[in-house]
C-alpha cells in the first residue's frame, strides 16, 4: 500500500514548515506547567470541600492513636503521668500525620491510572510533569489540615505549645517538607502496583516500622538494644526530636541534619525510580 | 483531500504479544474512518499510539500534519480521545471534570464552566452534571466522557468503541453526535466491533486482525470484495430448476447451489453484466421466475469472511493490497 503524499489539513495553528526541515518542537513553559499543576491540585480541594469526611477518615488514625495512647497506655508507659506523656506524644503524632497521609497519595494515583483518568490527562496538551506535580501539591492541603486537626484536638485534652509562633510555623513547614519527600515512595508504589486496593497494604509495611519503631510512643531507652539502634536512626525519631524542640522547647535541633539527610535520601532514591516506572507503565 | 491522520508501518510489541505489526492508516480530513476488528485485534493499541499515549516500536505517524513523536504537544492540542473505558474522576461531578479539563486547556475558570455546561447540555446531562460521576449509569458515563473529549474543540477525534454497552437509544444519540461533528469538519477515527456501526458512520473502513490490516476500503466496496455478489434465481415452476441451473453454469462457470425447499439457485457473480444475459436466456428458454436478484453480503458475513482463518482472506489481500501476516 503506498501512502498518499503528506499534506497538511486546515488548522488554526501557525504556518507549518515541511517535516524535512524539522518542525519546531513545541514545549510547555515552566510557568504554564506550574499553573497546570495547581489546576490539577484543585481536584483535591474540591474533593475535601465536597466530602469533608474523607479528611476525617485520614485523621481518624492519628486521633485514634492520640486517645489510645493518652488514656489507655500512658499509665503503663509513663507511670501514670498522663499529661506529661501527652506533651511528648503530640509532637510525634504530628510527624505521623504526613507520613500516614502519603499512603493516600499512592492509592489516588493508582486509581487515576487504573480508571484511565491519567490517560485523559496525558492526551491533553499539558506538561508531562503536571499530573504528578498536581497530585503532590494537592497533598499539602491534606497535610496542613490533618496537622491542624490533631493539634486542635490534642489542645482540647491538655496539650500545650510552649514556644513562639515562628517556631511552630517552622515545625509545620518541616513536617510538610517531610511529607513531600516521603510521598515519592508512595507514588512509586502507586505506579508499580496494578490495583489500588493493594497499595495501602504494601505501604503499611513501610509506614509501620517507621512510625512504631520510633520514639513517638515510648522513649528509646526502654527498648532492647537492637531496636534502639533502629529507633535512633529512624527519620521519624529524628523528626520527633526536632518537633519536641520546636513545639515544647525540649532538647535541641541536633537531629535536624539527620532528618534532612533522610528526606534528601528518599527523594534521591524514589524520585528517579518513580520517573522510570512512570515512563514504563505508561508506555513511553 | 488533505490527510488528518497518516500512519505508516506502525509496530507495537508487548512482552510476548505483537499488538500491531506494520499498520498503515490514511484518513482524509473531515471524514469518519472505522477501525473494525475482533477482540485483541489491536484497535485500542492503534488508537493509543495515535493519541500519543503509547510510543510505537517502529513506524511513524502524523496527525494534523504533525509528527506524533517529534511534536506530541502540538498533536495533543488538536485531538480528543474517548477511550474504551470512561476516563473521568469518579469522585468529581461531570461539571467539575469538564471544567478542570477546560482550565488545563487554558480557558478562564468562567469560560471553562460555561463550556462544560454547554457540552453536558448537548449530551442530555444537565440534570446530572453536579452529581459525582460514580453515581452515573454506564451510558451517562460514556456520554460524559465523550463530552470531556470535546472540551478543547478537537479537529481529530478518536472514539474507541464509543457505543459498547449503550442502549439503542443512546447509541443513536452518539451516532448523531458523530455525524454532527463531522458536519463541522471534525475528523473521526472510530473503532468498533459492531459492523452496523461502521457501515452506518464510516466513509472508509480498515479491518484489523491479529495486529495487521486485512482489508481497507469503503463499506460497500468491502462487502462486494469480501464476499462478492450473489445471484439468486427462483423459477416459478419446479421442473425448470435444472434448466436454470444449466443456464447459470453456462454463464458463470459455477455450479449453482440449490435450496431444495424453495427451489432457489444461488451462484457467486463477479460480472454484473451477466444479469442481462441471464434474463435473455431465461426468456428464450421460456422460464418464468418469482425471484431474480443480486445480493451483497451483509457486514457480518463480510467481517467473518475477512477475519476468520481459512475465510476468504487471501483473495481479499490481493484485491485490496493488504499485507499477509
Ligand atoms: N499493556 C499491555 N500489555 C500487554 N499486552 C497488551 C497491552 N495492551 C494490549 N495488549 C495486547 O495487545 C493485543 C491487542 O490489544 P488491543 O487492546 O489493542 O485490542 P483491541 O482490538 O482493542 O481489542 P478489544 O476489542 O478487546 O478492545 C492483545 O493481545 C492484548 O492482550
Ligand atoms: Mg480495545
Amino acid at each position: 500500500m503506498t501512502m498518499p503524499a503528506m499534506q497538511t489539513p486546515p488548522q488554526p495553528a501557525p504556518p507549518q514548515q515541511p517535516l524535512a526541515q524539522g518542525t519546531q518542537r513545541r514545549r510547555i513553559g515552566p510557568l504554564e506547567a506550574v499553573g497546570q499543576a495547581f489546576s490539577l491540585a484543585s481536584r483535591n480541594t474540591i474533593k475535601l470541600k465536597k466530602n469533608p469526611d474523607t479528611l476525617v477518615d485520614v485523621t481518624f488514625q492519628p486521633l485514634l492513636m492520640l486517645f489510645m495512647f493518652t488514656f489507655l497506655f500512658s499509665g503503663a508507659i509513663a507511670d501514670g503521668d498522663r499529661n506529661g506523656y501527652l506533651q511528648d506524644l503530640v509532637p510525634g503524632l504530628l510527624v505521623f500525620c504526613p507520613l500516614f497521609l502519603t499512603i493516600g497519595t499512592g492509592v489516588a494515583l493508582c486509581t487515576d491510572i487504573q480508571k484511565g483518568f491519567f490517560d485523559r490527562l496525558r492526551s491533553l496538551p499539558i506538561a508531562r510533569s503536571a499530573p504528578l506535580a498536581g497530585m503532590v501539591i494537592g497533598d499539602v492541603v491534606r497535610y496542613v489540615l490533618s496537622i491542624a486537626i490533631v493539634l486542635g484536638v490534642s489542645t482540647l485534652i491538655g496539650f500545650r505549645i510552649q514556644t513562639n509562633p515562628f517556631e511552630v510555623l517552622l515545625a509545620v513547614a518541616l513536617m510538610i517538607v517531610f511529607g513531600l519527600c516521603l510521598c515519592w515512595m508512595s507514588i512509586f508504589a502507586g505506579i508499580m502496583i496494578p490495583t489500588p486496593a493493594a497499595v495501602p497494604g504494601i505501604l503499611v509495611c513501610a509506614v509501620m516500622p517507621l512510625s512504631f519503631g520510633s520514639n513517638i510512643f515510648a522513649p528509646a531507652e526502654t527498648m532492647p538494644g537492637w531496636l534502639q539502634a533502629w529507633v535512633n536512626l529512624n527519620p521519624v525519631t529524628l523528626m520527633t526530636d526536632v518537633n519536641r524542640e520546636l513545639l515544647l522547647g525540649k532538647g535541641d535541633l541536633s537531629s535536624l541534619p539527620g532528618a534532612l539527610a533522610w528526606m534528601a535520601g528518599f527523594l534521591v532514591v524514589f524520585f528517579p525510580l518513580t520517573m522510570r516506572a512512570y515512563r514504563r507503565r505508561l508506555g513511553n | 483531500m488533505p490527510l488528518a491522520i497518516e500512519a505508516e508501518g506502525l509496530v507495537k510489541r508487548f512482552k510476548d504479544t505483537t499488538a500491531l505489526r506494520d499498520v498503515h492508516l490514511a484518513v482524509p480530513a473531515g471524514t469518519v474512518h472505522g477501525v473494525l476488528g475482533p477482540n485483541g485485534a489491536g484497535k485500542t493499541t492503534a488508537v493509543r499510539i495515535l493519541a500519543t499515549l503509547l510510543t510505537p516500536d517502529a513506524g511513524r505517524a502524523r496527525v494534523g500534519g504533525h509528527d506524533l513523536l517529534k511534536d506530541p504537544v502540538t498533536v495533543r492540542r488538536s485531538i480528543g480521545l474517548t477511550g474504551q473505558y470512561a476516563a473521568l474522576d469518579e469522585e468529581l461531578s461531570a461539571l467539575e471534570n469538564l471544567a478542570l479539563i477546560g482550565r488545563l486547556m487554558k480557558l478562564s475558570s468562567g469560560r471553562a464552566r460555561a463550556r462544560a455546561k454547554e457540552l453536558l447540555g448537548n449530551f442530555g446531562l444537565t440534570d446530572a452534571m453536579e452529581r459525582p460521576v460514580k453515581t452515573y449509569s454506564g451510558g451517562m458515563r460514556r456520554r460524559a466522557d465523550l463530552a470531556a473529549s470535546l472540551v478543547g474543540r478537537p479537529s481529530v477525534l478518536y472514539l474507541d468503541e464509543p457505543t459498547t454497552g449503550l442502549d439503542p437509544h443512546s447509541r443513536n444519540e452518539v451516532w448523531d453526535t458523530v455525524r454532527g461533528l463531522v458536519a463541522q469538519g471534525v475528523t473521526v477515527l472510530l473503532t468498533t466491533q459492531y459492523l452496523e456501526e461502521a457501515d452506518q458512520l464510516a466513509d472508509r473502513i480498515t479491518v484489523f486482525n491479529h495486529g495487521t490490516v486485512v482489508a481497507e476500503g469503503r463499506p460497500d466496496e468491502l462487502k462486494r470484495r469480501a464476499g462478492g455478489q450473489t445471484l439468486q434465481v427462483r423459477p416459478t415452476r419446479r421442473e425448470h430448476v435444472d434448466t436454470v441451473a444449466q443456464i447459470l453454469l453456462g454463464l458463470t462457470g459455477h455450479i449453482p447451489a440449490r435450496d431444495e425447499d424453495s427451489g432457489r439457485l444461488t451462484v457467486p457473480l463477479l460480472d454484473p453484466m451477466v444479469m442481462s444475459a441471464l434474463v435473455q436466456h431465461l426468456a428464450e428458454a421460456g422460464v418464468a421466475f418469482d425471484e431474480l436478484g443480486l445480493r451483497l453480503p451483509t457486514m457480518d458475513e463480510t467481517f467473518l469472511a475477512i477475519t476468520s482463518p481459512g475465510g476468504r482472506r487471501a483473495p481479499l489481500e490481493e484485491t485490496l493490497g493488504g499485507r499477509p501476516a
